[in-house]
């Protein structure tokens, strides 16, 4: 009897990429409902334009590129990069900032780099920087919290007028925690001034409602985690040093820097922790390699976030670190089996 | 390290990696081994194992007897050949031989007689405590005994070589960590006895002066059997319960699990002090050394879902694999694969008319449900299960990076020789990318490049070597030429002195005749002047 032949390992394993990324957008999902809720219906009605955009362009390029279109699409990594593009926007933005972003995303960082696993840059931050540069007053202005006094809640019929760009973005929003205290401390106000003033933009961890969001990221990572589908490593190291170099400073000067778990617990610095700077392609392989990764966008953080020109960082340090990365996976190899101890 | 170890049963360490898979020994361990009742044709590699291929001591029309040596071993590392059952050599020629190449080799084929008549034996017997090593190892030499785990290296060589690496420890490796195959678990429960007296054997050739006997714990009738069986001994023989994880078996990580000793990268056990053997081959030793009987069978594992009744059978080497599915019930209707060894380590037959070599440890029949198709493979997302996975502590994304660029140098850098070709990166990777399959390319390649460049710098030796010596010659000849014609110069020079010499001489002989003459005169005068006395 004749037999075909294979090469050996002739076993399969479970595990397939549309898996994986299935676990992320799972991991993602608690964190997107509560942010919707916690603002408003524009986080998701963002999302929603993102990914259809999103597959649109990525179906487009691989029918250019000559590609199988279906597994490219089925492997979720267009869905994946569109979501978390869409949630480091402001709620309220126009439907051209979303494409514009994506567009750069997937067409530019993702596909004219070779597609899936052959981009240098993290898609989703290469798309976010694209706009924010682009178009700063939009991307500045977040909506106010619904838990929050605000001037005025937006109705689904005027998020769809935002959503086409008829209504002014501005008439609902407000600068996040982050923006605010940097635009204060600027004015040479102190921070308990700017704590105790009325617009409660503080919470008890970080801002105002952005703790909560930070929590439930925090949440997601940690299942992440338990899965396997992450490593620890970066998280912990970007955590940890962001939280040492604000602690070192708070110590310093209570009264002009923000207290550790402010930066921990406001902003991007949970989603980016465990959803942006963990994406695999574009970070180091080894542990240790991880752990300087995590470690550098951490220092870039709070040094953009204190220093520089804007309020939040994460997507600047992730796409510097991305920078740093092959580098550093090409000069640190781990030791391997039989090099450690005889 | 070891001392702790000392009698404790379920101690254990544990190295990085590996995977936990279904492992699928039931099937084939419902009932006791059967002993494969006689084919009526045997083809029998020269090469079945490490080194050069044994010598055929037969020719083709010779009639020959059950254990008879047929070929003897070659320049060391080798192993002899013996006829599994008494018959006569119909062809010495190359054949289809069971090879992840495929490629045919030179093989001895043996029309059995159906009579079974075995050559006398002349075992060692029950006092080999008393004979000297040097004359056990040299009987040894004939036993056509190799590692039956798999690596089919020589044992008379390796056991040979243990005191000049002043060996402490001898590793008995029950794990059996593939899925799927039962032989070494079979045999441990049905014959720990003789097993247990081989491993005495062992740690007398070898001077080891402890045992550890690591067996995974999936395995329980199999520790059982052996620990009753060591205790019952006289011998420092420890059995280790260890975790069952895939790869436990590969010599290094179970080294590491019983000893938390690791080999270093790129040396052997023996550079530890450790000697590695399997349970299958000191069974072989003891019958060797009891009865006489040299490696004419061995336990094999027919099994998966492809065969109707899957079965541990004792089978001859050389024995038609067809004969053994037949024997396991045959093939179901849904067989389509036929893989010889485990489904991670093992590899794919082209058809059953191969026969029986002595690394064949499993036999596994599967259809679809069982082995499945590999999807189609996608790019590397760079995920690093594959790096959690690696029991040899290599980070496989960067090397399956180095391995589509044919970067040797950064697959150097990275370890790729380090790689045990175990199969979990490829297991667990999301992208079902062949990386084993990568990692198998380069190595060959980086051996052939290294075979190449060696080549090279032969030829360059060479043309340096001619150069040199074309130098050496048109230098000689330059030299010599120099040198007559510093002679010639020499001689011409010697001449010209000889001339002014000469003028030399004839002034001087001129002076002297002139001053002759003068005095002549004078003395004439003189003589004149006296003369006129
Ligand atoms: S498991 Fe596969 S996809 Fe993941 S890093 Fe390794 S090779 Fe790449
Ligand atoms: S095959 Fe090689 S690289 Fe892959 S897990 Fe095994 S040792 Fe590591």
């Amino acid at each position: 009897m004749q037999f075909a032949t294979r090469v050996s390992p002739h076993t399969v394993g479970p595990a397939s990429v549309n898996a994986v990324m299935r676990h992320v957008l799972v991991a993602l999902l608690p964190g997107t409902l509560l942010y919707g809720l916690l603002f408003n219906a524009g986080v998701w009605l963002n999302i929603l334009l993102a990914v259809v955009s999103a597959v649109a362009f990525e179906a487009l390029i691989l029918r250019l590129r000559g590609r199988p279109v279906g597994p490219a699409i089925g492997d979720l990594s267009a869905v994946l990069t569109a979501w978390l593009f869409a949630l480091a926007l402001p709620p309220l933005v126009p439907w051209w900032v979303i494409v514009t972003g994506v567009f750069f995303s997937i067409v530019i960082a993702k596909q004219l780099y070779g597609g899936l696993g052959f981009n240098p840059f993290n898609p989703a931050m290469v798309g976010y920087v694209v706009v924010l540069i682009s178009f700063p007053r939009q991307l500045t202005a977040w909506s106010v919290p619904r838990s929050l006094e605000s001037p005025q809640a937006p109705s689904l019929s005027q998020l769809w007028q935002t959503l086409w760009g008829q209504l002014p973005v501005d008439a609902f929003t407000h600068a996040t925690p982050l923006g605010a205290v940097k635009t204060a401390l600027t004015r040479n106000a102190t921070l308990s001034e700017i704590f105790s003033g009325a617009d409660g933009i503080g919470g008890w961890l970080g801002g105002h409602s952005w703790e909560l969001l930070a929590l439930t990221w925090l949440a997601g990572g940690i299942w992440l985690i338990r899965k396997g589908l992450i490593a620890w490593h970066i998280p912990a190291a970007f955590l940890g040093t962001l939280f040492s170099f604000a602690l070192f400073f708070y110590l310093i000067d209570s009264d002009h820097f923000l207290n550790p778990l402010f930066h921990l617990f406001s902003g991007a610095a949970m989603l980016g922790a465990f959803f942006i700077l963990t994406d695999p392609v574009t970070a180091p392989a080894s542990p240790r390699g991880k752990l300087l990764f995590g470690a550098g966008a951490g220092v870039l953080v709070y040094v953009i976030r204190t220093w520089g020109g804007y309020p939040d960082a994460v997507a600047f340090a992730v796409l510097l670190m991305n920078l740093c990365a092959p580098a550093i996976d090409y000069f640190y190899r781990p030791p391997v089996f039989g090099e450690r101890h005889g | 390290m070891i001392s702790r170890l000392f009698n404790t049963r379920d101690t254990h360490f544990r190295f990085n990696g590996g995977i936990h898979l279904d492992d699928h020994k039931a099937e084939s361990t419902g009932q006791p081994s059967a002993e494969l009742s006689l084919s009526g044709q045997y083809t029998l590699p020269l090469r079945q194992h490490i080194g050069a291929p044994a010598q055929a001591l037969v020719s083709v029309g010779d009639n020959v007897l059950k254990g008879q040596l047929i070929a003897r071993p070659g320049a060391a590392p080798s192993a002899a050949l013996h006829a599994p059952t008494s018959g006569r050599i119909v062809a010495i020629d190359a054949r289809p031989v069971p090879h992840p190449s495929g490629l045919s080799d030179q093989c001895i084929v043996l029309e059995a007689d159906g009579e079974d008549r075995a050559t006398d034996y002349s075992p060692v017997g029950e006092d080999w405590p008393s004979r000297s090593r040097e004359e056990l190892l040299a009987a040894l030499q004939d036993s056509g005994i190799v590692g039956l785990g798999g690596a089919v290296f020589p044992t008379a060589t390796k056991l040979g070589s243990a005191r000049e690496w002043e060996v402490t420890t001898l590793i008995i490796n029950g794990a059996e960590c593939e899925p799927w195959i039962t032989c070494d678990q079979t045999l441990m429960q049905e014959n720990a006895a003789e097993i247990v007296r081989g491993i005495g054997i062992a740690l007398h050739l070898s001077g080891a002066t402890e045992c550890l006997v690591g067996i995974e714990d999936n395995k329980p009738a199999a520790i059982s059997a052996m620990s009753k069986a060591a205790k019952a001994s006289s011998y420092p023989i420890t059995v280790v319960s260890v975790p069952t994880l895939y790869p436990t078996g590969g010599e290094r990580q179970l080294i590491k699990v019983l000893t938390d000793k690791e080999v270093p990268a790129g040396k052997l056990p023996s550079n530890i002090g450790m000697l590695v053997m399997n349970v299958g081959t000191v069974y072989a030793l003891e019958r060797f050394i009891s009865t006489g009987e040299p490696l004419i069978t061995r336990m094999v594992t027919v099994t998966g879902d492809g065969v109707r009744a899957p079965q541990n059978f004792r089978a001859r080497i050389g024995t038609p694999l067809a004969d053994l599915i037949q024997a396991a019930g045959g093939y179901t209707a849904s067989a389509n694969r036929l893989t010889l060894g485990g489904p991670m380590m093992g590899y794919a037959l082209p058809d059953d008319t191969l026969p029986l070599v002595k690394a064949g440890n499993c036999l596994l029949v599967t259809s679809p449900a069982v082995l499945p198709e590999k999807p189609a493979a996608l790019p590397c997302i760079r995920c690093g299960a594959c790096a959690q996975a690696c029991p040899a502590g290599l980070l496989p994304q960067q090397l399956y990076w180095y391995s589509r660029a044919r970067n040797h140098e950064a697959l150097e850098k990275f370890a790729i020789n380090s790689c045990i070709e175990c199969g979990c990166c490829d297991y667990v990777c999301p992208s079902h990318i062949p990386l084993v399959h990568y990692f198998r390319f380069s190595k060959t390649d980086i051996r052939s490049a290294a075979e190449e460049s060696r080549k090279a710098d032969i030829a360059r030796q060479r043309h340096d070597a001619r150069q040199a010596r074309l130098d050496r010659i048109a230098a000689e000849k330059a030299a010599k030429l120099a040198a007559k014609k510093a002679a010639l110069a020499k001689k011409n020079a010697a001449a010209g002195d000889d001339k002014k010499d000469a003028i030399a001489q004839a002034l001087e002989r001129a002076k002297a005749r002139k001053a002759e003459l003068n005095k002549d005169d004078k003395q004439a005068g003189s003589s004149a002047e006296t003369g006129g006395n």
